[in-house]
């Protein structure tokens, strides 16, 4: 079907007047735009999922550093703490923090990954929508579904604004790719359309301000430990919204926050790597070592 | 413009860690090895600001060089393409600079062999890149749709020889773009189409009188 859904309020009512779940509705325009079938676009999702699921098996046993050095035994660590304790907040929270390293890990030791919506915020998605799966004996067409809609909540914000640091810092990264965390994730446990979406603007209204500010330019730090933090950070949204917790401010006004902040926000803070972290006098030190380590 | 899809905010299935510095470098030698067409024997990599910088901890370096010799963004030869038999059969060498004028993520490949060409392009983000110079001509190739490239002697009547012969194979224009180094000297066009181009018609067309070269060049994967 042909559907313009540029705005959270056209997908909603593009969801109300044919009384279909946000799932149905993207992958029936994307069928449509791409003048594929829908399985296509569904295969095309499980091939992602796929690969999603091959980084993390592959990023949970490595313990390889990246070229830089300065990252890749995070996932390990977190791995030996559980062995001896479990997670404070239980299993979920020990699979979606592990996952979400073990992807994001795999990206600096350049294995295979799957952007989503980039690399540096790999490891979000992928670790909330297995881990809640695995967790919750979930099938593989509901982890299809999951993810179509997690990329809806994508495409709608990248209509407003390029998924890029460079553009609008991890507001645009690691953010957006928490708020479609969260939305999967409320679908994945029966949300409303409404819910999805307030799931995904609770995420991304307290991620507004979010800087990109990665030392030496890497996407180490502070990039691996963000996609723990960002999955985690999902599960909040996804937990209130399931008690009917609303966001005040409609979905749509919250991204224009979003392109407003990003607008406002210094170029120093937006992946050049001449503020914040990368500044610091740490920062500034460790990438002295790196330009030595690039001459040799 | 670009018809926006899903598939923009879920993928590539890449090889990290950066869309912009190792998938965005591994696409654009891959699309210049689309344009050059023939094996380099020699080819230098010159890259600028943002890629000269950081380039190296994002694997820039390896990804020119892998998309080059026909690797695809989600291929484990990537990390370890300096010892790939594919790489010990050219010679590379890298230059890195800073330059204003050009793109934060731009690179120049500089192919020496049957023919020497230099390619200029930028890696835009999120993977996407374009392919803004080939020698001294401006052109707009990003790789998304098949390309038709001509370079030919700058005079009347060329563009409508040229697309009624595209049109007579009922293909659709999508763009198209043209540039000259002086009037009378040569001219490069750029046409970019909604279908693939069969062979007998770049065969027609490289029999124009005075076209010098024109090159079919294939869009990139998704």
């Amino acid at each position: 079907m042909e559907y313009s859904i540029s705005t959270f309020e056209k997908l909603l009512q593009a969801c109300s007047s044919e009384n279909k779940k946000i799932y149905e509705i993207m992958q029936e325009k994307e069928a449509y735009d791409f003048e594929i079938s829908v399985e296509e676009v569904r295969a095309k999702i499980l091939k992602n999922i796929n690969a999603m699921k091959e980084a993390i098996v592959s990023g949970l046993t490595s313990k390889e550093m990246s070229f830089s050095g300065l990252c890749g035994d995070d996932t390990n660590k977190l791995k030996e703490k559980y062995k001896k304790s479990p997670a404070l907040f239980g299993n979920l929270f020990e699979k979606i923090t592990t996952f979400a390293l073990a992807t994001i890990e795999e990206n600096l030791r350049m294995n295979k990954i799957v952007a989503c919506p980039t690399a540096g915020s790999c490891g979000i998605v992928p670790a909330v929508i297995i881990a809640l799966a695995q967790e919750k004996d979930i099938t593989e067409e509901d982890e299809i579904n999951a993810l179509i809609t997690a990329g809806t909540i994508g495409y709608i914000i990248s209509s407003k604004i390029a998924m890029a640091g460079a553009v609008a810092g991890c507001q645009a990264e690691c953010g957006v790719a928490s708020a479609m965390s969260a939305a999967a994730a409320v679908q994945l446990l029966g949300g409303s359309n409404e819910q999805i979406i307030n799931g995904a603007t609770l995420a991304l209204k307290n991620i507004l301000g979010l800087t990109c500010d990665p030392v030496g330019g890497l996407v180490e730090i502070p990039c691996v430990k963000r996609n723990a933090f960002l999955a985690v950070h999902a599960i909040t949204a996804t937990e209130l919204v399931l008690a009917n917790v609303e966001s005040k401010i409609p979905p749509d006004e919250v991204i224009d926050a979003m392109v407003q902040t990003g607008q406002l926000m210094s170029p120093l803070l937006k992946e050049t790597s001449m503020g914040g972290l990368a500044t610091t006098k740490t920062g500034k030190a460790i990438n002295k070592c790196l330009e030595s380590k690039k001459q040799k | 413009m670009k018809q926006r899809s899903l598939f923009d905010v879920i993928s590539p299935i890449m090889i990290g860690p950066s869309s912009s510095h190792t998938a965005g470098a591994v696409r654009l030698g891959l699309m210049a090895k689309n344009i050059y067409k023939e094996k380099p024997k020699k080819v230098t990599f010159r890259l600028y600001n943002s890629f000269a910088q950081t380039g190296k901890g994002h694997g820039t370096d390896k990804g020119l060089l892998a998309g080059l010799l026909g690797f695809n963004v989600d291929s484990e030869e990537i990390k370890n393409i300096y010892n790939s038999e594919k790489a010990k059969s050219i010679k590379y060498n890298y230059e890195f600079e800073q330059n204003i004028d050009k793109h934060p993520n731009a690179v120049d490949f500089i192919l020496e062999g049957d023919i020497n060409m230099t390619i200029s392009g930028n890696s835009v983000g999120a993977g996407n890149i374009e392919i803004v110079k080939i020698d001294d001509f401006a052109t707009k190739i990003s790789g998304e749709l098949n390309t038709l490239l001509l370079f030919y002697k700058d005079k009347p009547g060329m563009i409508s020889q040229v697309s009624t012969l595209i049109q007579n194979e009922n293909i659709n224009i999508a763009s198209l773009e043209c540039d000259r180094n002086a009037r009378g000297k040569t001219a490069s066009m750029c046409i970019c189409l909604d279908s693939k181009i069969p062979e007998n018609i770049i065969e027609n067309i490289q029999n124009i009188e005075d076209v010098y070269f024109v090159r079919n060049i294939k869009k990139l994967e998704a």
